[in-house]
């Protein structure tokens, strides 16, 4: 597989971050930074990341179903990640959370039909203090309203 | 950046660079005494810092509280193996989002406190662990570090000191259980985040088998304050047993939410009136949870006289914990606070100890099943009995912080409890319709 020159950066980088013959400690780096590019894992994927860190493909397997952010499947292009742990609960944000997939018209990891857009109830993403809050892909938003999570959905529907 | 004003209540030793201009650059942290106390460690022997960290009276921050110099103290440094420094920056206890904002603000702080631990116990590499959702924390990490590098403050013969050390970041991927130590380990090692049994423990066989010192970003923040300013000073902060201070995330009910710097000890009812601006739309306290969702609740009656300390705190049947104050006002249900948590350790236990693994499970449905009305009156006693059947049986302590905040939530709400059970939905969900401040 080839990927961007900034990914085989990062990769490269990885792979000498661990003492000699520990290069297994690069996988799940490069599985969750390969994601980021690729969208989700594919078998292929699995396949090259364990020729590279050296280990069979089951043994990526499993370890990669272990860990909640590590997809199989292509997600939407904006992952609206809601957060309805307890200090988020407290501000209403598992109403949030149906607000979201009310409006979307999709539930707990289901994509709209466009691709555009996913939607996860999430355990506690450490924006405790701000809550409710959610995330998208990986940027944080905090003190959200339903009428900002409007704005917020509207905005990632036409976003290119 | 930082996401709520600060309290005049605060005591700023670790947050001090907080709110300045490029308060994560190089620049501003070398303007304002940074790396200092690196200079200084590096002139004393091992033992020396390990013994100031002792003074200081330093206990871990990420819940668990051990003391750090002593924590130190046990790694083997004469060990023929490469000893390791390892930062849990897995953040993840609910409640808690304080290492978030001590890595954002000011990371040269964390790097330095990881070199004060290599010093003192002759490492030279170190990891972050990062969870996976604080990704932005890893170019946070990754510009420091290389600025770090540029200056001379990682890498090959350290300031001319003859002390060597480099430090990466390694991301997680979405698991709680990582923040316990051992299963942070195991990831870090590429693998499934299960819990080791110990003994071994990490200062004796940690990371990639070697010895390793394994704190939180709190306590190794903590760190440059403690050379800087003396073991001593750093103590006389807090309380006897307890130096320093503690961040503390407010969250839940309270008008003014947020991450605070204050010493330990501080009491309770100061810092929600206070530091909190009181219970929002001026209602009253309900139940408390001093340190993240794994901890005991107190009740209003309870907090009363409280201080934020693990003494305090331990009278009190509970935890200081993480820092993650959970507020919850009267018009709370209690009964659906608990299931929320129950869905939360039944989601991440790791499904090695069946107690814990089968456990977290029928509670969360017998919990489900209760919040929606379709509870018995032998159901209460139930979940009591399948908690404590959980404690103390586990590898790891997710059993045990699954089982602890459903015991006393049964034990002191029980009332709560029995006004589900007239069949119908949760009396309490109109009232909890409440306002967003």
């Amino acid at each position: 597989m080839t990927f961007s020159p900034q990914l085989e950066a990062r990769f490269a980088k990885l792979l000498t971050s661990y003492p000699p013959g520990r290069q297994r400690s690069a996988m799940i780096p490069m599985l969750l930074y390969a994601q980021d590019e690729l969208g989700h894992i594919s078998d292929e994927l699995i396949e090259e990341v364990a020729m590279r860190v050296g280990v069979s493909t089951l043994q990526v397997n499993e370890v990669l179903s272990y860990y909640s952010m590590l997809h199989r499947k292509p997600l939407g292009k904006f992952h609206v990640q809601v957060c309805t742990n307890i200090s988020c609960l407290l501000h209403d944000g598992d109403k949030l959370y149906e607000h979201a997939c009310k409006k979307l018209g999709i539930g707990h990891k289901e994509v709209t039909a466009d691709g555009q857009i996913s939607v996860e109830e999430v355990e506690c993403i450490g924006a405790c203090s701000w809550a409710p809050a959610v995330q998208v892909n990986y940027d944080f938003h905090h003190f959200v309203t339903p009428e900002k999570l409007d704005e917020l959905l509207d905005g990632l529907r036409k976003k290119p | 950046m930082l996401y709520n004003d600060p309290s005049p209540l605060e005591t700023k030793v670790l947050t001090r660079r907080f709110g300045m201009a490029n308060s994560a650059s190089i620049e501003t942290y070398l303007a304002t005494e940074g790396y200092q106390a690196f200079r200084k460690a590096a002139g004393m022997k091992p033992e020396e810092i390990i013994e100031e960290m002792k003074v200081s009276n330093l206990r871990g921050r990420g819940g668990a509280g051990f003391p750090a110099g002593m924590k130190w103290s046990f790694v083997p440094r004469t060990s023929p193996k490469p000893k390791y420094i390892v930062v849990n920056a897995d953040e993840s206890e609910p409640g808690t989002c304080k290492d978030r904002v001590l890595i954002e603000n000011d990371p040269h702080q964390l790097i330095e406190g990881v070199l004060i631990a290599g010093l003192a116990v002759d490492a030279h590499a170190g990891y972050i662990y990062v969870r996976g959702e604080y990704r932005y924390l890893i170019e946070v990490l990754e510009k420091a570090i290389a600025e770090a590098y540029e200056k001379g403050w990682l890498g090959k013969n350290i300031q001319g000191t003859g002390f060597d050390f480099d430090l990466y970041p390694h991301t997680g991927a979405g698991a709680y259980e990582c923040g316990e130590e051992s299963a942070l380990l195991e990831s870090l090692e590429g693998k499934r985040g299960i819990p080791r049994i110990r003994p071994p423990f990490p200062a004796v066989v940690g990371a990639f088998q070697c010895p390793t010192v394994l704190n939180n970003v709190e306590t190794y923040c903590a760190a440059p304050a403690i050379l800087r300013d003396g073991g001593a000073a750093y103590a006389a902060l807090g309380v006897p047993k307890a130096g320093g201070t503690k961040m503390t995330c407010l969250t839940g009910h309270v008008n003014k939410p947020g991450v605070y710097e204050l010493k330990m000890g501080f009491p309770v009812k100061q810092m929600i009136e206070e530091v909190g601006g009181g219970i929002r739309l001026g209602r009253k306290l309900k139940a408390f949870i001093p340190g993240g969702s794994s901890c005991p609740v107190l009740t209003a009656q309870e907090v009363e006289g409280a201080t934020m300390d693990y003494d305090s705190m331990a009278q009190r049947k509970t935890m200081l914990g993480s820092g993650g104050v959970i507020i919850m006002d009267d018009h709370t249900c209690m009964v659906k606070a608990a299931l929320r948590i129950m869905r939360f350790y039944a989601h991440e236990s790791c499904g090695w100890c069946i107690p814990c693994r089968e456990g977290t499970t029928w509670l969360k449905k017998i919990l489900e099943r209760f919040h929606g009305g379709g509870g018995t009156r032998t159901d209460i006693d139930l979940i009591g009995d399948i908690a404590r059947n959980m404690l103390g049986r586990t590898f790891c302590p997710l059993g045990d912080a699954a089982a602890m905040p459903t015991i006393s939530i049964v034990e002191k709400f029980r009332h709560e409890f029995e006004d589900h059970l007239n069949g119908k939905p949760c009396p309490y969900e109109h009232e909890s319709q409440a306002v967003t401040v």
